[in-house]
């Protein structure tokens, strides 16, 4: 399993648009991959669903949490940290 | 009987009269039972989602082409959730339980969209109701009812509740005159379509408007979020002497919009546009573009995993030049940053974008891409009035710096760069430091634009994006236009000529004052073009000078545009 940290910078955090990236991202990895919100209290959810990241409510400048596990976790990890850690270069 | 005239939010601008006709919603009995064929309700749920695709597939389209992409995404993200994993996986789970589709479905679709509305951000809250607008669609179609659209067989001001961004979208647009809505803001999305539409909206006006009756006649002003129900004769003639005055002075505006903007007693300023792509420079020429004060870049390097090479940017900045023929273009090199983040310059995340590593901060550390693109600047330049403008500047090094790689990448172009032989380097004024320097910095460019969203961000310590501070946010504050006073004198000794390129200069309480602090151009969103050139002319050139000197001595932002309606006679613009 692999678990990273990341804060979102996005002006309006996991929404519409930035969530449809980050699920879709999510979706091209064969691993179980769960996020969770460090700044509001709430449990994990599915990360390739969209519904379920907007449910998150993350706004900027919210942590998040994401796991990966499975054959390929240590890419979909790197992948999705990379996503946030780069404000969705170029993805939006 | 309802009150004669209801106050809700403004949604879209505009006045409208017309008949009322209510969109009452159905209450939707879901039917439910425990024993259903899992297999059976499966099938039915696929093809329920498959017709709804459909539909939703049909309305994109249509939106796309009345009210542009943007509009559009909002069925981009419903056909999202027609697919989405969580809610068909819970749906999923219910229906091999024996549940009916329906009821699986609607149970899916209400946990997602109530634990959506419960979220304290507005616009995740705004979601809930896209969800419950997909779930519903496919609803209906299980129940072999699919949802008619509100027929319009005249006419009419539609009154709701509030509309579905797909209900919206299946209005037969020519015949809508007005909405009028119980609920909802000016952020919802039948508000933003209403607005690229082109139709007056008023918003939140409450239950009572679901009291009206089909055919009531409705006066509807979106700007000032007020319906008036079955009008007398002199508040019908009063509306629409103000309707007439409204679209007869939009129209005189437009048909003077190709004329200079010349003041009363003769003095002119140059009014351009801030464009970002081909499609934007037509329609600044069509609304009258003295020029291009601004020519953002990013347009070529945004959404690519590489940069542009040379030869792809000089045939864009050569579309740009041919649409302006003869005028002025301001070429800014890019301006890309920890806000406006590139896959080919990555940028580590920063705690203050605003404040990091942006603009020529960026630039000058990557000068081979910085180099092709003032190269390429310089070969689409021959014939042509072009100019050059470093964003972000704070330093007096920056700025030697980058005119030094201009210089550098001339000598290798022999014959290249603007018709006359000289190139014009200019900056924009939106760092403090530079304002407070600007005489030293005036010395050093042909030109400064005043970039007053960040300046006034970066002055007031108010970030633009924050709603908590917004009201900080606003270039009209004296301090701001004490600044851009002290920007114009340094300018002018120095003999270089100062435009302003931000927000405020299509602002118009700012317009008059900038003007009367003897700014020499303004360059704003083309549609504002019309307005902003018949404010300069209302006015002498000492006229807005001593409104211009009353402005700055003000106390707030405030003070500063309730003078300028002073001023302006007590003339307000919507009446």
């Amino acid at each position: 399993m692999k678990t990273v940290h990341v804060r979102v910078i996005n002006e309006v955090g996991l929404h519409a648009r930035t969530a449809a990236v980050f699920a879709a991202e999510a979706a091209r990895f064969a691993s179980t991959i769960r996020v969770r919100s460090l700044t509001r209290d709430g449990g994990w959810v599915d990360a390739k669903s969209i519904l379920t990241v907007l449910t998150l409510g993350v706004e900027q400048g919210h942590e998040i949490e994401i796991t990966a596990e499975g054959p390929d976790e240590a890419e979909a990890a790197s992948a999705l940290e990379t996503l946030i850690g780069t404000d969705f270069a170029g993805r939006l | 009987m309802v009150e004669r005239v209801l106050t809700g939010v403004p949604a879209a601008p505009g006045l409208a009269e017309g008949p009322a006709v209510l969109r009452r919603e159905e209450a939707v009995r879901v039917p439910r039972r425990a024993d259903a064929a899992p297999d059976v309700e499966r099938r039915r749920l696929a093809a329920a989602r498959a017709a709804a695709r459909a539909e939703i597939e049909e309305l994109r389209k249509r939106v796309a082409v009345t009210a542009g992409g943007a509009e559009a995404a909002i069925f981009a993200a419903h056909l999202m959730f027609l697919d989405d994993d969580a809610l068909l996986s819970m749906t999923g789970a219910s229906v091999a339980q024996g549940t009916n589709a329906e009821a699986a479905w609607v149970d899916a679709v209400e946990h997602f969209a109530g634990q959506l509305e419960h979220l304290a951000d507005p616009t995740f809250r705004a979601r809930a109701a896209d969800v419950r607008d997909v779930g519903r669609r496919v609803l209906a179609h299980l129940s072999g009812r699919p949802a008619a659209a509100l027929e319009l067989p005249t006419p009419a001001v539609v009154v709701a509740q509030d509309l579905a961004p797909s209900e919206v979208a299946s209005l037969d647009r020519a015949r809508v005159l007005a909405l009028c809505l119980a609920h909802g803001g000016p952020t919802s999305h039948a508000a933003i379509l209403a607005r690229a539409w082109g139709v007056p909206a008023v918003a939140g006006l409450g239950e009572a408007v679901m009291d009206l009756n089909d055919g009531d006649r409705l006066l509807v002003d979106g700007g000032r979020g007020e319906v008036i129900v079955s009008p007398d004769d002199t508040q019908r003639r009063a509306f629409h002497e103000r309707a007439g005055r409204a679209a007869r002075r939009e129209q005189a505006e437009l048909a003077a919009s190709g004329e200079a903007a010349v003041m009363r007693d003769g003095r002119r300023v140059k009014i351009e546009a801030n464009v970002g792509s081909v499609e934007e420079a037509v329609e600044a020429v069509r609304a009258g573009a003295e020029g291009i004060g601004l020519l953002r870049t990013e347009f070529l390097f945004l959404n690519r995993r590489e940069a542009p090479g040379e030869d792809e940017q000089t045939t864009a900045y050569l579309a740009v030049l041919e649409v302006m023929g003869p005028r002025p273009v301001v070429l800014r090199t890019l301006d890309a940053g920890g806000d406006k983040p590139l896959q080919y310059l990555p940028v580590r995340a920063e705690a203050n974008p605003f404040l990091g590593y942006r603009g020529i901060r960026v630039l000058l550390d990557h000068p081979d891409l910085l180099k092709a693109q003032l190269r390429a600047m310089l070969r689409a330049g021959p014939g042509r009035d072009l100019r050059i403008m470093f964003p972000m500047v704070a330093t007096l090094d920056e700025l030697r710096r980058a005119r030094a790689l201009v210089d550098e990448v001339r000598g290798g172009l022999p014959g290249a760069g603007p018709a006359g032989g000289r190139i014009r380097v200019g900056m924009t004024v939106e760092v403090p430091a530079a304002v407070v320097l600007a005489d030293r910095f005036a010395r050093a460019v042909d030109f400064f634009s005043i970039g007053t969203n960040d300046l006034t961000q970066y002055t007031m310590a108010a970030d633009r994006g924050n709603e908590m501070v917004a009201r900080l946010h606003d270039g009209c504050h004296p301090a701001v236009l004490r600044q851009v006073h002290g920007v114009i004198e340094a300018g002018h000794a120095a003999g270089i000529w100062i435009g302003v390129c931000g927000e405020l200069a299509g602002d118009q309480d700012a317009v008059p004052v900038l003007v009367g602090l003897g700014i020499d151009e303004l360059s704003m969103t083309p549609a504002s073009i019309p307005k902003v050139k018949a404010i300069v002319r209302r006015r002498t050139y000492a006229e807005a000078q001593r409104l211009a000197a009353e402005a700055i001595d003000l106390d707030s932002a405030e003070a500063v545009r309730a003078l300028v309606h002073v001023r302006s006679g007590g003339t307000s613009e919507d009446g």
